[in-house]
């Protein structure tokens, strides 16, 4: 990562992170959710969170939505990250990485291909 | 937990569950004693004494979806382990302040690790609630005759939300998270600059 740390380099981004924000209140966007309970953060949620906003930045992808939840009850296999596209069911991914949430941002939320192997529940789209 | 930054991230999960608009986080590392004081506050519901004082139970939670929580109890284990302790202040509709104290050479002592990770990741997955962090360093003068040597950084979320124009929800952007964990990063990294002089 590029050392983008100044006020000035913060006031170079305003025109796209203000554009950003239009793009995502028109259009329908894929979601992200990594669970930071407890269980989560010890496993290692944060280092998934920041590998997957670090692929979305490298990307410019601002129209994906980042969001977290707290403990659903299923401990050992955190860190847990669901990904929803428009229209696809959800798919829960367990025992993610940072190698792993990487990879899942490549395949499954850029190219559309989830990652069926390291995916520990489908939901189907309503 | 491996760091005391995902315990700092874990305490500023509780905040948000517990309403807060405003959450606080102070490091505070003084050299001169030998203490490291981390602290976690925020303007959320609050708890009553008798509650404050149940937290720190591992069986006692306020979720229902299981009868354990591990969140504070971890804390204070890591905290008496280093011959410190932890506290609660908390009262009903004014909020909690939770301060825990560490020897800071103490062999047990987790690394403080990631504090930028913890504060950018939280400041943008929560655009609504405002992060306001103080990491101070305080160490001996290298002259035996000057006073002791404190800095300090600062970061506050609304800081940037007010560059960025009104919106906070521009916290949420990829490239803005990325600029603030650089941004604290540096800002970290210069308050041990200089030393061993």
């Amino acid at each position: 990562m590029t050392g983008i740390k100044s006020i000035e380099d913060l006031r170079a981004l305003k025109e796209k992170a203000l554009l950003g924000l239009k793009q995502r209140e028109t259009s329908n966007k894929p979601y992200i959710v990594v669970g930071m309970g407890t269980c989560g953060i010890a496993a290692g949620a944060r280092e998934v969170m920041k590998a997957i906003l670090d692929e979305l930045e490298k990307r410019h992808m601002t129209d994906v939505l980042v969001s977290q939840t707290g403990c659903i009850g299923l401990c050992a296999k955190e860190p847990l990250v669901d990904v929803t596209l428009p229209g696809q069911p959800k798919v829960t991914y367990g025992n993610v990485n940072e190698a792993k949430a990487r990879q899942i941002v490549a395949q499954h939320v850029v190219n559309g291909q989830p990652v069926y192997e390291w995916a520990i529940n489908v939901v189907e789209a309503k | 937990m491996r760091e005391l930054s995902l315990h700092v991230l874990d305490l500023m999960e509780n905040s948000k569950a517990a309403g807060a608009r405003t959450v606080w986080v102070s490091v505070e590392e003084d050299l001169v004693r030998d203490l490291l004081t981390i602290e976690v506050r925020d303007d959320g519901k609050g708890m009553s004494q008798d509650q404050a004082q149940a937290a720190l139970d591992p069986f006692v939670t306020s979720r229902t979806t299981r009868k354990v929580g591990l969140g504070l109890p971890l804390f204070l284990a890591a905290a008496r382990r280093c011959e410190g302790d932890l506290t609660i202040e908390s009262e009903a509709g004014k909020g909690t302040c939770v301060r825990a104290w560490f020897r800071r050479s103490h062999i047990d002592r987790a690394p403080i690790g990631d504090m930028a990770g913890t504060i950018a990741t939280f400041s943008g997955l929560n655009p609504m609630i405002r992060t306001v962090y103080s990491h101070k360093v305080t160490k001996k003068a290298s002259n035996t005759q000057a006073s002791d040597t404190q800095r300090e950084f600062r970061f506050d979320s609304y800081e940037v939300v007010k560059y960025l124009g009104e919106d906070s929800r521009v916290l949420q952007n990829p490239e803005v998270i990325n600029w603030m964990r650089c941004h604290c990063e540096e800002g970290i990294r210069n308050l041990y600059g200089g030393e061993g002089e």
